[in-house]
């Protein structure tokens, strides 16, 4: 055990400080989930891309910079630290792109990684359907082979950056006679193909955050599948893996937002008296963003020794979802009456984010898997506890 | 960069798991409460055999010339079996103090003893006012002020404290600090004596990681067992979700101990809060271990006969000792909000330093 950084992993922080200090916007950039903003955050994106930022940890020949993982969590936190751009491509980059690596062909690498690095693709992940939301196995849209197309039908729901996005990955039923989770298939469809159409929903927020995609006989070649016919089941556990367990949602972002609970306390501290059950709240949550870096440092160097991510992606997943939305929450108690005010308000400066964070944040214990789901998964795979 | 053990660490970890549940099964511990002492020379002798009293002692000196983070899967060891001798003052604790003097005939008298397990040493805080295993102890280093104070047990008077642990042994200590007893002041005692706060808290931690997991693995075996309404009562998605709050509340103390080992070991800035962290998190988890296990036992937990509460009293003591999961966190908000000792974000603050 060594938890000191060599003087190359310096150099690697120095040099992305350094380009994220030049290059940053200056003003923080519209919502990504709006039109304009879409695309100006896609914009931020070839900028990344062009200087080799936008996925470190892939090889050159896709657009990476043949990082390790642990370079991966050093740009992370050099990103945070320069308050950078939310990823709009976040579905393309860290959990497709990772799943392509794992199951594409060479095709299939070369076709799609280059894109997603650079967002000129940005992806939109369809799992969920109106019948499967916790229940996964219970998907209904189906894809038919005729000659070398799959034809599919059916319909997705609550698909992020659905709106905007140009292409979505998801799991169809490709034997019309199975059940559960065998006979899905994992296909990739473009948003533009004849007989898809998305419907954006207005979120907690009013902005259309996610959408619902019909698909009316819509033809996409055989080669659009990844992994075997049949086993998209196994692609798409590799997918949540990545997105429960390390990937998703990097430490740095919740020690950000723990160092901006710590100043926004020490600014409410300067304007008078503090509850001391808050200042146990701040410090809690400091602790706790702490300890989920530790952990995740902990998974990367068991990555980086031959290890793989399994059900314990699981046990992060809870823990920083919860630990988002207790940081909010407490931000808010801090911010006392000025809480519930909208950034257009007279009396909102310096009120930053929170509330904004704090919807967001409210969405974390559902969404990749709901938290009760992963505590089955814990109590079930991680503690052998019987399932019936 | 590597947040990993190596082999050799985890080998001696098994090791000395599997010396325990050998040697030191729960029967062993239920019929040290009923002696005078509530120790086993036997087994004290045996765990210097296995080289856990003398790990942190130079090889000069008999011991292992190890450091914290091979200590610290020990202990999480001795934990889990609930070991009730006196490992945390002497070994964690009293060998690298006496190591550290800069003034070393204490050290060079007491070490090799205490490695070889012919000696115990008993080391006093500033925050508890109990001293624990003083009356097995055969040199006593006593806080005053500043100052390090060395003594014999014949020179203090004490009063036993009866505690809910029944395997604990603590003791008010009456004692008169003078030039003969005073081993060293000032800075030089300010700094060890921090370290040995530092020190007992981040074993403490260590041993609470330990019991955390016996009391999950108790409570899950016992769910997978025990049948009501005609099926294992861990099938219920009321047990199933509490014991997986408590593994995760587990698994995220785990390496913050670990981190504190390391913080420990290398003199780190941070090193006191980094150790709070540790108290404070695998404490924490602790304390719910007892509370969720006793629960998935239902009735059965809440007898003397079951063991259960052999662990569940061992969280309680080791909450209080070398300074309360409170007092810690107290620390950490010092140092954290108030800037008043240092406190970084890993990673992050690499470069800042
Ligand atoms: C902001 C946001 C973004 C999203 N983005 C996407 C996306 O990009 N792509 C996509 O496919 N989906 C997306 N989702 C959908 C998300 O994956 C689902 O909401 C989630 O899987 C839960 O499904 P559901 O909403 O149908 O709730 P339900 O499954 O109906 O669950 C409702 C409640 O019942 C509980 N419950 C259900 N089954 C069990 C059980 N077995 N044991 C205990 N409790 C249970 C749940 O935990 C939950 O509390 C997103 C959701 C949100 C909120």
């Amino acid at each position: 055990m060594d938890l000191r950084f060599t003087p190359e992993q310096d150099a690697f922080r120095k040099e992305a400080r350094a380009w994220l200090e030049a290059h940053v916007p200056a003003e923080p950039l519209p919502s990504l989930d709006t039109r304009q903003g879409c695309e100006r955050h896609r914009a931020w994106e070839h900028e990344l891309n062009r200087a080799g930022w936008a996925m470190v940890p892939w090889p050159v020949e896709y657009g990476g910079r043949g990082a390790d993982l642990l370079q991966w969590l050093i740009f992370e936190e050099e990103y945070y630290r320069a308050g950078a751009p939310g990823r709009v491509n976040q579905n393309g980059i860290f959990l497709l792109g990772p799943t392509i690596m794992e199951y594409g062909t060479a095709e299939q690498k070369t076709r799609y990684l280059p894109k997603i690095a650079s967002s000129e693709e940005v992806w939109a992940q369809g799992w969920s359907e109106p019948n499967a939301g916790s229940d996964m196995a219970a998907i209904q849209a189906t894809a038919v082979v005729d000659g070398d197309h799959y034809v599919i039908n059916g319909q997705k729901t609550w698909a992020s950056r659905g709106a905007y996005a140009d292409w979505l990955f998801g799991m169809f039923r490709t034997d019309p006679d199975s059940e559960r989770h065998r006979g899905l298939s994992f296909i990739l469809v473009p948003l533009d193909a004849e007989g898809v159409s998305v419907r954006p929903i207005e979120q907690l927020d009013g902005e259309a955050g996610f959408a619902e995609v019909f698909l009316d006989n819509v033809r996409v070649p055989l080669e659009n599948r990844l992994g075997e016919a049949g086993k998209g089941w196994e692609v798409a556990m590799a997918t949540a893996g990545f997105e429960r367990g390390l990937m998703l949602r990097s430490p740095a972002r919740f020690q950000n937002t723990a160092r901006k609970l710590v100043e926004l306390y020490r600014e409410t501290v300067a304007r008078g008296a503090v509850d001391p059950v808050l200042r146990e709240r701040v410090v809690r949550c400091w602790m706790d963003a702490e300890a989920y870096t530790l952990n995740t440092y902990q998974t990367v160097s068991r990555l980086l020794e031959g290890g793989k991510i399994g059900s314990e992606a699981s046990l992060n997943k809870i823990f920083w979802s919860e630990l988002d939305l207790e940081m909010h929450e407490t931000a808010l108690r801090l911010l006392g009456a000025r809480a519930e005010l909208l950034p257009e308000a007279p009396a909102a400066k310096g009120v930053g984010g929170w509330l904004d964070g704090y919807l967001f944040a409210l969405a974390g214990p559902i969404y990749a898997g709901t938290n009760e789901i992963q505590r089955n998964v814990i109590a079930e795979r991680i503690l052998k506890l019987p399932r019936k | 960069m590597r947040f990993s053990f190596t082999e050799d660490q985890l080998l001696l970890q098994t090791t000395v798991r599997d010396f325990l549940e050998g040697e030191c099964p729960v029967e062993r511990l239920r019929a040290l409460w009923q002696t005078e002492t509530g120790r086993s020379p036997e087994l004290w002798s045996q765990l210097a055999e296995v080289g856990l009293l003398g790990l942190l002692t130079p090889e000069a000196q008999g011991g292992m010339g190890m450091n914290e983070i091979d200590l610290v899967l020990l202990l999480e060891e001795t934990g889990r079996a609930a070991l009730a001798e006196p490992v945390i003052s002497s070994a964690a604790v009293g060998v690298p103090l006496l190591r550290e003097l800069e003034e070393n005939a204490l050290g060079e008298r007491w070490l090799p003893r205490v490695a070889a397990g012919e000696a115990v040493l008993a080391v006093g805080n500033g925050i508890n006012p109990f001293l624990s295993d003083a009356h097995v102890a055969d040199l006593l280093l006593l806080p005053h002020g500043d100052e390090i104070h060395a003594l014999a047990p014949t020179a203090v008077t004490l009063e036993r404290q009866a505690s809910n642990d029944p395997s604990r042994r603590i003791f008010s200590v009456e004692w008169a600090p003078s030039s003969d007893t005073r081993v060293c002041g000032g800075e030089e005692g300010r700094t060890l004596l921090a370290a040995a706060l530092d020190r007992g808290a981040l074993a403490c931690a260590a041993q609470a990681l330990g019991v955390t997991q016996q009391l999950i693995d108790m409570a899950v075996k016992y769910a997978t067992q025990r049948k009501q309404f005609g099926v294992p009562i861990g099938s219920f998605q009321a047990i199933k979700h509490m014991l997986a709050d408590l593994k995760v509340k587990l698994e995220y103390a785990r390496p913050v101990v670990y981190r504190a080992a390391h913080s420990v070991a290398c003199e780190a800035r941070c090193r006191a809060t980094d150790v709070s962290m540790a108290k404070a998190a695998a404490g924490e988890a602790a304390l719910m271990a007892a509370r969720v296990a006793l629960q998935v036992h239902g009735a059965i937990g809440y007898t003397w006969e079951q063991d259960l509460h052999v662990w569940m009293r061992r969280v309680w003591s080791l909450e209080l000792a070398w300074g309360s999961g409170a007092w810690h966190r107290a620390r950490v908000a010092d140092a954290v909000l108030d800037g008043l000792t240092p406190a970084e974000s890993f990673g992050y603050s690499a470069l800042a330093a």
